[in-house]
Parts: C-alpha cells; structure tokens; sequence
C-alpha cells in the first residue's frame, strides 16, 4: 500500500491547480477600492470587488469566477460582492456578500454560509493595561490553556440532553447566561441580542445533535483560537472611547463556531440542496452553490436548522467567556471582563435594506463576512449607537488584529458588510514546506507572544507568513467605506486548537 | 501496467485536498480516506486495532465520495477516533465498509486540525488513461 508521508509528497503540490492571479482587465474600476464585472451570460446582477489594486492582483482568478456564479442565482438583489480579504472558497468565494429577495424568487444557500455556520469573533475589555499582564504572562497562558478545551479531540465539560439541548439551540447565549455562563450585559453586545430567532430544533438531526454532545465550550482547531492582545495604536479616539479601548489596553479575543453541530447541518443541507436543485428548475454553476428557493419547505427546513447553529455558535462562545473570566478571576483578581462585541463571519439573515430608495426585507448571506451596521442602526445597542457597530477582524497568530465600526457609507456599499479577516495567501500544504512548528512558537516567544497548541503541525499549517497581511486588507475596507479602522491590537497570548 | 494504491495531497487556498488513486474505483475509495486521515496526523502513528462498519448511498459515484468521507468524518468525531486502514466495497451506488483505527490520543496523534466536512469542490472521480481509478475532493478544515 503505497502511503505518502506529507512531507516528502512534493509532486502533489507542484502539478495541481494552483490559481491563477487576477486579470485585472476583466474590471470596470469604479473607484479605487471598488472593480465592477458588468453582468454577462446568466448574471442577474453585477459583481463587486472591493480592494486595492494590489490586493485584486493577488487574489486568486478563482474568486472572479466565484463572484460571477453567484451572480447567477435566482433573486439576487444590487449586486455578488467580495470583501478585500475574499479568497477561493465552495461555490460563493470566502469574503463573499449576497441578499436574496423571498419575493423575486430568491434562494437560501448552504454553501453561501458555509460548514462553519455563525463562526465569528467576540471581543472582551479587561480593564487591564500591558504591565499587569507581563508579571503573570506565562501563568496567565498556562491557565488559559488548561481551561479552554483546544484541538480536535478535546471535550467540553457541559453534556446537555435531548430537552437542554433544544433549549441551547433555541435560546443561544441567551440560554448560555440562563444557565450562569456569563451575564445579562453580554446580550446586548451580540448580534441578534444573542438569540437567533427563527431556529428550529426539530430540523437538526440527531446525528449533528450527537456530533455536538461533547463539543459545547471547545474552541475547535484550524484558524480558531483564544488570544490576549493588546491595543497598539488607535485611530479614532471618539470611537475608540465609545467602544472603550486605548492604547495599552489588554483586550481577549475568541474566534470559534458552531462546532460539530454546524459542520454537520452544513454537510447534510448542502448535499439535500445539491439533490433538490433540479426539481425547483435551479441550474447550479457549482453544486457547491447548493440553495434552494426561500419560499420552499427545504429553504424554510434549512433556515431553522442554520438558525439554531447560529444559537449553538452564540451559546458557546458565551461559554468560553464564561471559562476566560474564571481564569481571570484565579490569575489578576481585579479584572472584569465585559464585552465589547461578537460578531459572526457565516450566516445567512433577515435584514431591511434599501433597494432603489425603498426598505426591503432580504435574506442576506455573508460567507467569511461580518456584519458591519453603521451609526443609528436600530439593531445596535443604546451606547453603540452614534459610534456604529464594532467590527472584529482576526489577523492571524503572530501579527494585528483590528477593531473596526460600521458606517453609513458601508450600509449603501454591500448592505452593511465588512471583511472578516486576513484570508490566506498560501495552502496548508505550501505552510507546512515553508516552516517548522516548533521554530515558529520560539520565534514567536522571541517576540513576547507565548502560543500554546496541542499541535506543533497545526502551528506550522496557521504559521503567520501563509495569511495575506491583515493591515492591507483593514485598509482596503477602510478606503472602501465599508467601515472605519479604530484600533489596531497585537497578540501577547495565543491558545491555538 | 498494475496501477498502484496510493494517495496525495492537493493544495486548495483555505483549506487542503485528499485524492486517492487506485487499480479499482473501491482502492480509489479507500486511498482518499487515507488521504483524510493523513490531513489530521501521520498515518503511521494510528494503530489498525478496532473495526467499525459502516455504509452510505449516493446516486452517482462522486457524490458517494463525499458522503463517505462525511460518514468518516462523522463516525471519526462522534467515536472520538481515528482510521488508518480501510476496505471498501460497491454495489452500485452503495457503499459498505471496514474502517480500522483506534481512540485518538491528543499526546500521541497530536491532531493538526480537525476536518469540518467533505466539499463539493475540486470533486472528481474519474478512471484515468492508464485504466486505474482516481477520487478526489477538497475538504474543510
């Protein structure tokens, strides 16, 4: 039996398809962040990049063609826009922003949320400065470590049966602060108040039930992790005051999901979309822009599956909060921990936008895309509400991360979207040849940034160098309108799934 | 020319893909599934030493692939294990299977990352020009 071991199987990497770099002369540059594909073929609409030159003529042909496809699909409203992070994902491009309308034959698609639904980004203020982390770092990173269940195979302490685990998908972090995992105060710095409403246990299988039995409060693996960061620079101090955040400040960021739950709603919806497809008269580009129309039962099924994801993503973050504020409270007693936001990167909702000077009721999807509501906007809570809603965006371990808030501008460019992160710039495979675990958590201590991972490997697959740089796309978004730099932060502590 | 079992790795930009090639459409199976495996740790740090069956039904072969590599998925997660030896076999649009592993141990097999599901893109399974078999697919990581 001929068995490759990774490091030694070159020839797979070097004759596969790699990607190809953008043909810029395929746009129509509108602005200097903005490139439009005018519609062709079976467009409905046009497609929308926004990014610097130097962004698009990196980022992969893939995303191009990407964007196009999901142009194609039936009821699609203004435009298929990518963010300046977009990258080659399934069907729509990671980094990908569409609204669908109920009343023009509009779909519902479970690639355009993606496996991970609800994956997303929460932000904790800590009330700490940078010289009271340094004296406890170490014991700091060590306890964090012990307590946040990371990686594959690691296993919440939380077990919920059949009738509890309908009540967390029904109730989200709302159901998460019932149960003494957090507090009220959380709730109304999460998107939705921290309950999706809509979601309907009854269309989770049990087989994502059980995938889910032992993951509630796990980070998970892959490009989810629980960082300590401190607040370099800031950018707009009204803002920044708003949101609470100066520099020197010690912030926690968590970036994680809906888990096994997610992944496998994700698994079982993509492949019924992909069956039904035909027999609603869709003809799919790619099956992995698997939908079927809002109006169907299977669109109606799957909205109240994705839903009760979403409440399943909200509930364990709001876990992992609840476990980060106990090591706090063991590690530097006088920190409370409130939350600034939590956003999420994969979902797909029920927002009013205008369209053509009137208020429409869409079904917007974001796929490795945040949410980004400018000032004023209802949803955003009482003290958020003339700054806009704050914008998470996970660079990746060794580098920025940035603190970003909506605008209106953003409300009129992509329905109020923002890009959600880095995005790689090279395969895990490419990361693994380039660089050596080990070498990157003693490089990166060298630095005062401690990593702990069960998987030297896993380090080496998320090393800094294989992301695109976060401080280019932060400022594509920016330029663009799409929402506004605030604060720039750096990772001090990193536990890695 | 005997076409010989073996699998390989293909870059995708986020995430990473599996392809097994084999003299039989069922090798070719069985390669992928060692390809995923691979994704998450060294196959030859997983001892063959407990037998799961396990079945899965699709109406053509590429979308069997993914339903099988999800039913792995699935079993490797909900089992809290990990598969280094399989045995495929097909009637038609039905796969059954043997999958030998044994329970993950994070100390030992540390676990690059954990695979969210089988994609539908870069998906193929096609018999190539030297008459041997190949499947492939992206998977979400």
């Amino acid at each position: 039996m001929g068995v490759n071991s990774l490091s030694t199987n070159s020839q797979a990497f070097n004759n596969i398809n790699k990607g190809f770099a953008m043909d810029l002369t395929l746009f129509e540059r509108k602005s200097e962040f903005e490139w439009h594909i005018k519609p062709f073929g079976k467009m409905h609409v046009p497609g929308v990049i926004f990014a610097s030159e130097t962004l698009l003529r990196e980022m992969d042909a893939k995303v191009y063609e990407q964007v196009t496809n999901v142009a194609m699909l039936p009821g699609i409203v203004n435009a298929s826009w990518a963010m300046p992070d977009a990258h080659w994902g399934y069907g729509f491009p990671i980094g990908g922003v569409a609204a669908f309308d109920a009343d023009a034959g509009g779909v519902v698609s479970a690639g355009g949320v993606g496996f991970d639904i609800s994956c997303g980004v929460r932000t904790l203020l800590t009330g700490l400065h940078v010289e009271d982390i340094d004296r406890v770092k170490m014991r700091l990173a060590d306890a964090l470590y012990h307590t946040i269940p990371a990686g594959m195979g690691s296993t919440g302490t939380i077990r919920l049966d059949a009738a509890e685990m309908d009540r967390m998908l029904r109730g989200g972090a709302h159901w998460a602060v019932e149960r003494g995992f957090g507090t009220a105060a959380d709730l109304e710095r999460i998107e939705e108040g921290g309950c999706m409403k809509g979601a309907d246990p009854g269309q989770v299988s049990e087989q994502a039930k059980k995938r889910q039995r032992d993951e509630m409060g796990t980070l998970g693996s892959g490009n989810h992790y629980l960082e300590i960061q401190q607040v370099t620079d800031v950018y707009a101090p009204e803002i920044a005051a708003a949101f609470g955040v100066k520099p020197g400040d010690i912030v926690v960021s968590i970036h994680c999901g809906s888990r096994g739950l997610g992944h496998q709603i994700g698994t079982e919806f993509l492949k019924r979309m992909v069956l039904a497809a035909p027999g609603y008269g869709i003809a799919l580009p790619d099956r992995e822009l698997a939908c079927a129309p809002i109006a169907s039962p299977l669109g109606q099924e799957y909205l109240g599956a994705m839903r009760a994801a979403i409440n399943c993503a909200l509930a364990n973050r709001q876990i992992l909060t609840h476990l980060t504020r106990q090591v706090f409270s063991q590690v530097l007693p006088q920190a409370r921990l409130p939350l600034l936001y939590d956003v999420s990167h994969n979902t797909c909702k029920v927002e009013e936008h205008k369209v053509d000077g009137r208020t429409k009721k869409l079904y917007v999807h974001r796929k490795g895309a945040t949410r980004a509501f400018g000032p004023g906007h209802p949803d955003l809570p009482h003290e958020l509400r003339n700054s806009g809603q704050p914008v998470l965006i996970g660079g990746s371990m060794g580098t920025s991360s940035y603190i970003l808030a909506g605008t209106e501008q953003g409300m009129q460019h992509a329905f109020g979207s923002a890009c959600h992160g880095a995005g790689r710039a090279m395969s895990r495979h490419q990361a693994l040849r380039n660089w050596n675990g080990r070498h990157i958590v003693d490089d990166l201590a060298g630095h005062g940034i401690l990593i702990r991972s069960p998987s030297m490997r896993g380090v080496a697959e998320e090393a800094p160098g294989a992301y695109k740089d976060v401080s280019a796309v932060v400022d594509a978004a920016d330029n663009a309108g799409l929402a506004r730099k605030v604060a720039r932060v750096v990772p001090l502590i990193c536990i890695k799934g | 020319m005997t076409v010989t079992a073996h699998w390989e790795h293909f870059p995708h930009q986020a995430d990473i893909g599996v392809r097994g090639l084999g003299a039989t459409l069922e090798q070719a199976y069985e390669q992928a599934a060692l390809a995923l495996t691979a994704v998450i740790t060294d196959l030859a740090d997983v001892a063959p030493e407990e037998m799961i069956r396990l079945s899965c039904e699709a109406p053509d072969a590429e979308l069997l692939l993914v339903d099988w590599l999800n039913s792995l998925i699935y079993e490797m997660v909900t089992r809290n294990m990990l598969f280094s030896r399989f045995e495929v076999h097909l009637e038609g649009n039905r796969l059954t299977a043997q999958a030998w592993g044994e329970a993950l141990d994070v100390a030992r097999h540390h676990p690059a990352v954990e695979v969210k599901g089988a994609t539908y893109t870069a998906l193929k399974v096609a018999q190539q020009p030297d008459g041997g078999w190949l499947a492939q697919c992206v998977v979400d990581v």
